[in-house]
């Protein structure tokens, strides 16, 4: 199989992505597009953007092979250190490929929607270094549970709107979003957190995350003289899988999996799996699976997991599961709190809660592949970010905190 | 009354039409059947029911607040057939605004077939563009549904061409960049829009919408637009009234003041 070369011209992934949008935000979309080739195909803008990765944010990322989590889990695991970035997650390398573009457009003012608070924190942080004005859109219920990354936003400069409609979450934040840049095309660039919404923003998302698995790929040739026998990351909106994914993609005999967020049980319906418990439908700008009623209303998400915590997948996502090149299952919070665990007491590393869903899903296929592949199989997970901004939750989780901490 | 003749018969008059917009369900479905039925008999030539939904891009703070309440209330797409139904047969020009999602998982040709039978002549998609829109323009054709697309001031020439040649009954003039909601003044913008609209299509009758919340504006609309849009203003007459007759009375009066605005043409 070799690498699709998808989207379509329109933005389509077989019969997902595409553009439903109000017509007001057709331009727009159509001079990103034409700004993001004209990029593309710059020497200076790659070069640029090169830099900011190498001397800013840190990367190439560590691919580093964790020996005692091998171990426990009999598989070898090499994790790919996108913890150890700037700002703590794979997101800076999306949030430095699109300020750079919206100073190429010319535009002074980014806006962006936030659920945990570590894209708007990645996106304050980006138009600090670039000198752009940033708005950050934040459901009120998610600037109360993480007032931290508020502060964070504030220092670096941003501006944070608490969004106090719908069900004041991820979703409602990225409707403000849209509405703000209806009114704002002009000046503004809507600088989106995930490989999701209208056509282009799946595809360069997509593109500006896509070193992640060109890392991986060399890295674990480098490392085993061997392609691995799976790649496996956590899915929301599923920026850093498809980034670590990308680069597989052509490669038939690596397997790739992207764990969903269980939450209580897809069986139970409190969760944000929409490949595995969602429905086809239409949401924020592009066709995908989705959560929703049986009248098309979007359903509210649940996730121990806030960054998880989104009823829709980027489209990509949605074909790659049809086409059969990915496998798509949940993991539930109570398995990714035990990854999350196990990590922190083998390899002395503190995930993010997103990123335990993916320990928990190479957990899961571990023995299977070893079963399959009659050996030890090799499993690269995708360590997507740093645990710091989760220590309140884990922490009361586990029931290991002392009385009046502060959240 | 099609969509075709209620603007022909306006245009006979020298007057603009005018469409008053309530969302299906708000605060009940009783209630917003009523609701239509009397901003039909104060003045209102055609009444856009708006399906309730819970990520309107496009709407602001007054229509969402409307949508969640009947969406709380437990309103279902089968509820708003029902509204069209009832408000057609007292004699109202119905179309339906909806986004693009509840229609999809609706099954796009059977609500087109659902939506005539029900009396509906038009749908307005604020979300879908003719160059998703393969299915529903073959539904539409089939089922004899108008279809309104939008067009906006950022539109480029070429895309209201396309946009136009996809419409039938009438176009959607956004009038300014921003979503929906009564503003204090007209937006500059809309005259351009319209004639680079009439420009392309000196036919197709074009409706105005965002902003207009009063009969002044809704006169200096109908002096160069064929259909004059509110929407907010009319729904605010019933949220923000303390009791339910109060309301309807806002209701009868705005839509009369309306009324008397499309023919004013200042």
């Amino acid at each position: 199989m070799t690498a699709p070369s998808l989207p379509d011209l329109a933005g389509h992934f077989g019969k997902y992505g595409g553009r439903f949008v109000p017509e007001a935000l057709v331009k727009a979309l159509d001079e990103l597009d034409a700004a993001y080739r004209s990029a593309k195909a710059d020497p200076e803008f790659q070069a640029r953007f090169q830099d900011l990765l190498l001397n800013y944010a840190g990367t190439p990322s560590l691919l580093y092979r964790a020996t005692r989590l091998s171990e426990a889990l009999g598989a070898e695991i090499l994790l790919k250190r996108e913890d150890l970035n700037h700002t703590g997650a794979h997101k800076v390398r999306n949030v430095l490929g699109q300020a750079l573009l919206a100073k190429r457009m010319g535009k002074p003012r980014v806006i962006a929607e936030t659920g945990a608070g570590q894209h708007g924190v990645a996106s304050a942080t980006a138009a600090a270094l670039l000198d752009l004005e940033c708005v950050v859109y934040m459901g009120e219920t998610d600037t109360e549970r993480q007032a931290l990354n508020v502060a964070r936003m504030r220092m670096l400069g941003a501006r944070v709107i608490p969004v106090t409609n719908g069900s004041r979450t991820l979703k409602d934040a990225l409707n403000e979003a849209l509405r703000d840049w209806v009114t704002t095309v002009d000046t503004t660039h809507y600088l989106l957190g995930t490989a999701a919404g209208p056509h282009p923003f799946p595809e360069i998302v997509r593109d500006f995350v896509g070193g992640i698995g060109v890392e991986a790929r060399a890295q674990v040739l480098e490392m085993t003289g061997k392609l691995p026998d799976a790649v496996a990351a956590c899915v929301g909106g599923g920026s850093n899988a498809i980034g670590i994914f990308h680069a597989f993609v052509g490669d038939e005999g690596v397997r790739l999996y992207g764990f969903e967020a269980g939450g209580d049980g897809v069986e139970t319906g409190r969760h944000a799996a929409s490949i595995t418990g969602g429905t086809v439908g239409v949401l924020h700008g592009n066709r995908t699976y989705l959560l929703q009623d049986e009248d098309g209303q979007t359903v509210e998400s649940h996730s121990i997991s806030a960054g998880l915590d989104y009823p829709g997948v980027g489209p990509e996502h949605a074909w790659l599961h049809d086409a059969g090149r990915a496998s798509y299952e949940p993991v539930t919070d109570a398995e990714a709190m035990a990854a999350f665990q196990l990590l922190c007491r083998t390899e002395g590393i503190i995930p993010a809660i997103e990123s335990a869903h993916a320990l928990a899903g190479a957990a899961k296929i571990a023995p299977r592949l070893r079963e399959e592949l009659g050996r030890t199989p090799t499993i690269v997970v995708n360590l997507s970010g740093r645990g710091d901004k989760d220590v309140h939750t884990a922490g009361a989780y586990f029931g290991i905190l002392d009385k009046d901490v502060v959240s | 009354m099609t969509i075709a003749s209620t603007f022909a018969a306006a245009k006979a008059d020298d007057r603009a039409v005018l469409v008053g917009c309530m969302p299906a369900g708000f605060p009940t479905v009783d209630d917003s059947i009523e609701q239509m039925i009397e901003m039909h008999r104060s003045g209102c030539d055609v009444i856009e029911v708006e399906l309730p939904y819970s990520d309107p891009v496009m709407d602001g703070p007054v229509i969402q607040k409307a949508s969640d309440i009947a969406l709380a209330n437990g309103v279902r797409t089968r509820d708003t057939l029902k509204i069209i139904e009832a408000v057609s047969s007292a004699g109202a020009t119905v179309v339906l605004m909806t986004y693009w999602n509840p229609i999809e998982k609706y099954g796009v040709d059977a609500f087109a077939r659902d939506l005539a039978a029900a009396g509906a002549t038009g749908l307005i998609t604020p979300d879908l563009i003719p160059d998703e829109a393969q299915e529903w323009l073959a539904a539409s054709d089939k089922h004899d549904i108008d279809r309104t697309f939008l067009v906006a001031p950022s539109s480029t020439d070429a895309r209201i061409a396309m946009t136009l040649e996809n419409c039938r009954g009438f176009v959607y003039a956004t009038a300014l960049m921003g979503v929906t909601g009564a503003r204090t003044a007209v937006s500059s913008q809309a005259p351009e829009l319209v004639s680079r609209i009439r420009a392309v299509d000196p036919d197709l009758p074009i409706g105005v919408g965002l902003g207009v919340g009063n009969g002044a504006q809704a006169a200096e609309v109908a002096a160069f637009a064929d259909g004059v849009i509110v929407g907010s203003a009319l729904i605010r007459c019933v949220l923000d009234a303390p009791d339910r007759s109060t309301g309807l009375d806002r209701l009868r009066a705005l839509s009369a003041e309306l009324a008397e605005g499309v023919r004013g043409r200042a």
